[in-house]
């Protein structure tokens, strides 16, 4: 354990001197997030009756999401690992006396972290002050805030046994984008990203809440926004335990079938 | 990559007509090699091209399940909207397709392969096209004329002669948007000879939130979207008029695209002389 958690911070480290990057980021995040809140708005000016959640709790959402963004959205994987597994390098990485789902999953685990660090301050300061409907709203109350952490964290979990799974199964294709891009287009849309769950009309939503990709930054960005509570709430969270459990498995039974089976073609 | 010339290769005599005729046949050759280069992975190609479309699709999947809910947004009916959002797709992912060379201008600089343009007596931005022409693109593409007919299944817009002539000037206005604001992305490759992320407000924001017409996000965008940099011109205004609402010089304004073309230019020659190699 010991090893992966320096293997963590090594790589956290590393995340943390791009900073130039993660000042372009958030300038373009930050733009989006006004962008996509423009938008809601136009909709909720023409019908505001078919509006599922208040536009201060759609705001809180947005600009939430454009702050965290670099721990939920899938696109954000490593080309170097898919690299690696292309061009023979990861004979390296199997010298190692480490499990390589272990130190890619801690590895995804600090990229992601560490970029989200770097950006999310600055925007939600910003977002703090933009006034009342369209700026970020201060969450429900102590408690509140505490679930919020605790969900985020599940939800980045979540994500990134998602694409161990995705790395995974590229030990078994030559070519790993057919199957990258679906998954992942996949997941920008049943997670939210493209619209929030609760625009989706009842019975899609019902469905779509019971897929692991609703496990992702649909419950955080919801319990922040006051928007998820009480029963569905607590149905969320095991939800979200639940499929971390099952991906992490498959994700580890994948890696066992690969390693048995893996040939490294010289190179 | 190494440009290959063509067999019957000679210097531009002066003459205008000669030279782009020169030019014309030059960019079919670089045209012709790309696609071959193209057409040797085909399984990649179709696969990239399949993705394209795909995180497209999400787009339409988007204002499909809006639309469910809401009537119309600022008085666009869900036809209208992808009508709107059919063309933007189709401009943008033409000028990705054709100008792409320009969008990764950054590793041309790095790689020092723009050093061997500078030194060929042809145009500098024909040759920066003739680099890179990306057509697993044409996967957006193919998803913005499925939009775009479903949107005349679903759309009440009755077409006539000018109308047709409108959109066909829509989408050549707004390719020529797009392949000026790459153009715009290189030059300033030139300075920081690396790519900027926040220019991506400027395309990729453009493309996703040009699928709805620019008013609707309010006053201050509309403005921007016309004077700075003039998307409306090419996307909300001639909409109202094939829409059947605005006046009829609004179906001039796509020429507004193809006019940004020119300081666009004007600014890749300031670029062009500040070029410094950096010796690779």
């Amino acid at each position: 354990m010991k090893k992966y958690l320096s293997f963590f911070r090594l790589r956290f480290n590393t995340g943390l001197q791009y900073r130039a990057a993660a000042l372009a980021g958030i300038v373009t995040q930050f733009f989006w997030g006004i962008m996509e809140i423009l938008t809601f708005r136009a909709f909720y000016e023409s019908d505001s009756a078919s509006f599922p959640m208040t536009l201060q709790a759609t705001s809180s959402y947005i600009w939430m999401q454009q702050a965290f963004l670099a721990l939920f959205m899938a696109w954000f994987m490593e080309g170097e690992l898919f690299e690696s597994i292309k061009n023979g390098n990861i004979s390296y990485e199997l010298c190692r006396p480490l499990g390589i789902y272990n130190m890619w999953f801690s590895r995804s685990l600090a990229t992601r972290l560490s970029r989200a660090v770097l950006r999310c301050f600055p925007i939600i300061l910003a977002a703090v002050f933009i006034p009342a409907p369209y700026g970020l709203s201060a969450p429900a109350g102590p408690a509140c805030f505490l679930l919020f952490l605790i969900t985020l964290a599940l939800g980045l979990l979540n994500v990134t046994a998602f694409c161990m799974i995705i790395y995974m199964l590229s030990f078994f294709t030559i070519s790993p984008d057919g199957i990258r891009m679906t998954a992942l287009s996949m997941v920008e849309f049943f997670q939210g990203a493209i619209i929030p769950l609760p625009f989706f009309p009842d019975t899609v939503r019902t469905v779509m809440e019971l897929l692991p990709f609703a496990a992702m930054q649909n419950v955080a960005l919801r319990v922040y926004s006051g928007d998820l509570t009480g029963v569905p709430l607590q149905k969320a969270v095991l939800l979200q335990l639940f499929w971390l459990c099952a991906m992490l498995a498959c994700g580890k039974a994948l890696e066992h079938r690969a390693m048995k089976k893996i040939v490294v073609q010289g190179g | 990559m190494n440009m290959i010339l063509p067999k019957n290769y000679h210097r531009p005599n002066g003459r205008l007509f000669k030279s782009l005729a020169d030019s014309l046949h030059l960019y079919r050759q670089y045209f012709a090699i790309q696609l071959k280069s193209t057409m040797q992975y085909k399984t990649s190609f179709f696969l990239t091209a399949l993705g394209q479309f795909l995180v497209s699709f999400n787009v339409f999947l988007g204002m499909y399940f809006m639309f469910r809910r809401f009537q119309n947004v600022k008085g666009y009916g869900y036809g209208e909207v992808l009508l709107c959002c059919g063309i933007l797709l189709m401009e943008f992912s033409l000028a990705e397709t054709f100008a792409r060379g320009f969008d990764q201008f950054s590793s041309l600089i790095g790689n020092g392969v723009f050093d061997r343009i500078m030194v060929r007596p042809r145009s500098s931005v024909l040759q920066v096209l003739g680099q890179r022409i990306e057509f697993t693109r044409l996967g957006r593409m193919v998803q913005a004329m499925v939009i775009f007919v479903y949107s005349l299944s679903v759309g009440t817009v009755a077409w006539s002669f000018s109308k047709v002539m409108v959109l066909i000037f829509m989408i050549l206005g707004g390719t020529a948007l797009f392949s000026g604001i790459f153009l715009v992305y290189a030059v300033i490759c030139f300075f920081t000879l690396e790519g900027l992320e926040f220019m991506n407000v400027l395309t990729d924001g453009a493309r996703e939130y040009g699928k709805y017409p620019f008013d609707i996000y309010g006053k201050k965008i509309l403005l921007f979207a016309t004077f700075v940099v003039p998307y409306a011109c090419v996307q909300y205004y001639p909409l109202l008029f094939v829409l059947g609402r605005g006046k009829w010089w609004y179906g001039l304004l796509p020429g507004a695209g193809a006019a940004f073309l020119l300081p666009c230019y004007l600014l890749w020659r300031v670029g062009v002389r500040h070029y410094k190699s950096t010796g690779s």
